[in-house]
């Protein structure tokens, strides 16, 4: 692909704006990046798809999950290893080389990092539905926020999301996930929020004061003393293995939705889903969007996963969606050429004399999502392993709070949902955060009781009866935690 | 559609949404009040005495399950009322090939009209024929 056909210069949803061209280095390449541009996404679009080779095997490995989440990314900038470029915005002058081995410290002298603190009475980690929700609460009920991201934007995966989203007005119906973080982003300028954004939290230790260990921009050192935490760290998207499953070109769909959708950058032209739940729908149509042939979405269920509305929306247009189908491996040395798919027999194993081969150049993997819980038990929640909710989570009452006082959860941290469930969940941890803190307790009661109301209302439909069961167990298993 | 099918009653909205998705947009577009719902997730309904084809909910359905049809646009035409994402648009008068539900070709249509919506969704009309306007949910632009 030219470096014309991978940047999208027309697309019906989205205007990308590509403003103040700069250069970096790639080893002996000089690289043109966009203002705002991460690494990850500049290299794409200057052709470059193998960022690193795997330490053992020394195998390609390109970008995935492009959210920071995943550690196919991994690169040396600067001369500092292990920086995922997927997430960190490209600088002019920058040198940035492939990485083959687990990396050293040399760039980074621990003594010299310089070490700055932040005082807040509730920190929000991260910035998505659930987390804008939760500061903007919290605030409102004046409590001194400061958010925290890993990301250069806020608004979590909502920036991705070009499709309207469902619900009602409060929800924000009908908007594309773009214009809802910008409207809450608008919000949060209006109170006074520290925005600590490009900073990972690295470190969680509960305490009278709690301390998260913040990195900032790979490079500095923050320590954020709070009264409460609220961790809204969403999820991270599950990986399928089948043979060749880590080349590059093979990305999680929701990679694919923020390279085209955030980046306008096409990370393939002929792809095939895996996966037809809502996220491989979605993504699937975003791509025909984007420009991208989708030359069929396979399920491995005998059903289609997601909303009929979704399907439709790409049958119509021509795209196959094969039920009890799944792939075989992908075909391809240093980049995917092809994928061999079958039909699978009641037992999912392929059918060897169903095998097909498809001409794609990109392979997407749509198969769910799994909490990011990480902070949460090392801060020492009690979790259990909830299949109905993706995987680890960490227990909570029903304000949201874990087993470990003052810590709060919200949206898919607490369990795989959607953005409306989180932004819900995200005003309860917000205003019970601030209520623990002797704010406004009355507003906060209110503001808490609302939107269990309409949590109750949007979880009537049958698909989120799996997800509703779970979360009411983890409440009563807090509860019984407790009484202990 | 009989011949007898008053003008008013020929003009309607096809509601494709069956799955009590929680969601209500729908509602609020109506002008006429003729899209209700018993609550946020129970799937809607449509008073078809109420309604007149006019397409505002078609723009505003996140699910793109919204389509008009009015049955009596001429002689031997239908027009269909489509939601429309996708580049390039199509200009009127331009022969485009009619999808079904599917993504099956089922003939020719033509464009009447391009609504274009301030959220993206544009509201694309074609003229085509009476015996396939129900099945009608797509088209493809002819390169």
């Amino acid at each position: 692909m030219s470096e014309l056909e991978i940047r999208i210069r027309n697309h019906p949803v989205v205007k990308f704006e590509k403003n103040d061209p700069f250069t970096f280095r790639f080893e002996g390449q000089e690289i043109i990046a966009y203002r705002g541009e991460t690494i990850g996404a500049a290299l794409h679009a200057a052709g470059i798809t193998t960022l690193g080779e795997s330490r053992i095997r020394h195998r390609p490995q390109g970008l995935f999950c492009m959210i920071g989440d995943c550690s196919s990314c991994l690169m040396k900038v600067d001369r500092t290893s292990n920086i995922r470029v997927c997430t960190t915005l490209a600088k002019p002058g920058i040198f940035v080389e492939r990485q083959s081995d687990q990396g050293e410290l040399g760039g980074m002298d621990m003594h010299e990092i310089e070490h700055d603190k932040i005082e807040a009475e509730v920190a929000v980690v991260g910035t998505g539905p659930a987390g804008l929700k939760s500061a903007l609460c919290a605030a409102d009920l004046g409590a001194e926020v400061a958010v925290v991201d890993q990301n250069p934007l806020l608004g979590g995966q909502l920036i991705k999301q070009t499709h309207k989203f469902f619900g009602d007005e409060e929800l924000y119906a009908g908007s594309r996930g773009p214009e809802i973080a910008k409207m809450l982003d608008t919000e949060l300028r209006k109170r006074r929020v520290t925005r600590v954004i490009q900073s990972r939290v690295i470190g969680s230790f509960p305490g009278k004061k709690h301390v998260l260990g913040v990195l900032m921009e790979n490079s500095r050192f923050i320590e954020l003393q709070t009264d409460r935490v609220v961790v809204a760290t969403g999820a991270s998207e599950n990986m399928l293995s089948f043979p060749n499953w880590d080349l590059p070109g093979v990305f999680a769909a929701g990679g694919v939705q923020t390279m085209m959708n955030v980046y306008g950058v096409r990370p393939g032209n002929r792809a095939l889903m895996i996966g037809s739940g809502n996220v491989g729908l979605i993504v699937a149509y975003q791509m025909l969007q984007a420009g991208i042939e989708v030359e069929m979405i396979l399920e491995a269920a005998p059903r289609v996963g997601g909303y009929e509305v979704h399907a439709a929306k790409l049958r119509r247009l021509g795209v196959p969606i094969l039920t009890s189908h799944s792939i075989v491996r992908a075909v391809g040395r240093d980049h995917v050429q092809g994928a061999i798919v079958a039909r699978l027999d009641e037992k999912s194993r392929p059918i060897f004399q169903t095998e097909k081969h498809l001409d794609v150049d990109l392979i997407c993997i749509a198969v769910g999502m799994s909490p990011c819980s990480e902070l949460l038990l090392q801060s020492g929640c009690e979790s259990r392993f909830m299949s109905e909710l993706g995987g680890h989570v960490a227990l909570y009452d029903e304000n949201m709070e874990t087993s470990v006082k003052g810590i709060y959860v919200a949206g898919d941290a607490a369990g795989i949902e959607e953005a409306s469930s989180a932004m819900m969940e995200g005003e309860i941890a917000g205003a019970s955060a601030a209520s623990s803190l002797g704010l406004e307790t009355e507003d906060a009661e209110k503001r808490i009781l609302k939107a269990r109301n309409k949590l109750v209302q949007i979880r009537k439909g049958p698909f989120s009866r799996k997800a509703k069961d779970a979360k009411e167990r983890i409440f009563r298993m807090s509860k019984e935690i407790r009484e202990r | 559609m009989s011949k007898k099918t008053p003008a008013s009653l020929a003009s309607f909205a096809l509601i494709e949404c069956t799955e009590r998705i929680p969601c209500d947009p729908c509602v609020r577009a109506c002008p006429r009040g003729a899209i209700t719902k018993k609550s946020v997730t129970s799937p809607p309904e449509l008073d078809s005495k109420k309604c007149t084809g006019c397409g505002q909910c078609i723009a505003l359905c996140p699910g793109l399950a919204i389509f008009v049809v009015k049955a009596n646009y001429s002689k031997d035409q239908a027009l269909v009322m489509l939601p429309y994402e996708m580049l390039p648009l199509p200009s009127v008068g331009e022969k485009v090939q009619i999808l079904d539900i599917n993504g099956n070709a089922v003939g020719e249509g033509r464009v009447v009209n391009v609504r274009k919506d301030r959220n993206f969704t544009n509201i694309v009309s074609l003229s085509v024929r009476k015996d396939v306007a129900q099945s009608i949910r797509s088209f493809r632009v002819i390169k």
